[in-house]
């Protein structure tokens, strides 16, 4: 089982007081931000920051996720250096329109590996797709590299892209789809939009049941009240783990008796009925039961 | 690195440090002003000396105005505030880790 990324907390990498105490909230990943959240001016100290913070102890349990600015700009691979030899987990690639992208981005990080000594490809990637280009390429882009751990979709440059404006998710509903369906053919992660709108509680559960019903791995965050929010609304309820538990052992039952398929309640119990009874139960011993 | 203009990095809010740098001839003088000066005053002292050793500076003003910073935000900054300081044209990332 990949480890549980529901929830992936937006940092501005030139925040000094947030980058010090983010730990404490127990995202599942944090993503330490250098691109859109830090101004002109500051890249070059956040970069430091990131690349410092990188390496303290408060961030070697918990995974770490860098965005970088596109590598098009003159801040891009000098954020790769920092964030790769800081000891960065996974780097956010933004604005990735086709898998050439991620092959630019590739050949960067075999030689920045290469010369700090870090193991090739130990580096992982994530794919923020931003645009209806990216759409469009959603699986090229999800099959690339090896090193893709998921892509995401990002929402703000996205509607800019199409002409239309933040709504009640009509105007990502293509595109939430398309990246959901390229992640899960390429066997990787699917991540869904930031929900801006911090004090809307109701509305960014809405939009969280949405997500998980389309099968969406969890969701970027920019704010740490929105994690106990999302991580119960992704963990599994006391009566779907009862169901999940009644399953494996009919199933545990059938194969003793020589059957491929049993009934439970009069309803076929099978193959993908267990393996999805299975993994409801490895997500509630990792994330708790909904309260 | 050579010190050649004035620079400052990070900010005065709490849990962060500002530092100024400048030139200095032949004398590198260090004055640290912190809340939390009695606590941690000495790891404080040995994080900008180890930081400035490997960043290979001799000569200059270093002036810090901490707020509580981390280690790692003291260290960052100071890199921040030397390399602004400097005419070093690209950063040299194995003297930084």
């Amino acid at each position: 089982m990949s480890p549980l990324r529901r929830s992936m907390l937006f940092l501005p990498g030139s925040n000094a007081a947030m980058l010090s105490t983010a730990f404490i909230y127990h995202a599942d990943s944090i993503m330490f931000d250098l691109e859109d959240a830090v101004a002109l001016r500051e890249k070059d100290s956040a970069r430091l920051l990131v690349f410092n913070a990188l390496q303290h102890p408060m961030y070697q349990q918990i995974e770490t996720v860098v965005r970088i600015n596109p590598l098009n700009t003159p801040f891009g691979l000098l954020d790769l250096e920092a964030a790769v030899r800081g000891g960065a987990d996974v780097i956010r690639l933004p604005k990735t329109d086709t898998p050439e992208d991620i092959d630019e981005l590739e050949g960067h990080l075999v030689r920045i590996e290469r010369e700090c000594g870090r193991e090739v490809g130990s580096t992982r990637v994530m794919a923020a797709i931003e645009s209806a280009t990216g759409v469009i390429n959603a699986v090229a882009i999800a099959r690339s590299t090896p090193r893709l751990i998921g892509i995401a979709l990002a929402a703000f440059d996205y509607v800019m892209d199409m002409q239309t404006e933040r709504g009640d998710g009509t105007e990502l509903f293509y595109a939430r789809c398309a990246v959901l369906h390229a992640a899960r053919a390429a066997r990787i992660d699917a991540f869904d939009v930031v929900w801006s709108d911090v004090n809307d509680e109701a509305g960014f559960l809405r939009e969280v049941e949405l997500i998980r019903k389309m099968g969406f791995n969890g969701k970027s965050l920019i704010n740490p009240r929105q994690i106990d929010l999302l991580h119960n609304a992704y963990a599994p309820t006391q009566l779907e783990v009862d169901h999940a538990r009644r399953v494996t052992e009919a199933a545990k039952e059938g194969e003793r008796n020589g059957l491929g398929v049993v009934s439970l309640n009069g309803k076929m119990v099978d193959a993908p009925i267990i393996e999805h009874a299975q993994r409801l139960l490895e997500r509630a011993a990792a994330s708790g039961l909904r309260r | 690195m050579n010190i050649v203009r004035e620079a400052l990095a990070g900010t005065q809010e709490s849990s962060d440090l500002m530092v100024k740098v400048a030139p200095a001839a032949n004398e590198l003088e260090i004055i640290i002003n912190s809340e939390v000066i009695r606590q941690f005053g000495e790891q404080i002292r040995q994080v900008v000396d180890e930081t400035l050793r490997t960043l290979n500076v001799r000569a200059g003003l270093i002036i810090i105005q901490d707020k509580g910073a981390l280690d790692c935000v003291i260290r960052a900054r100071l890199q921040s505030a030397i390399l602004r300081a400097t005419h070093e044209p690209s950063i040299d990332w194995r003297i930084m880790q």
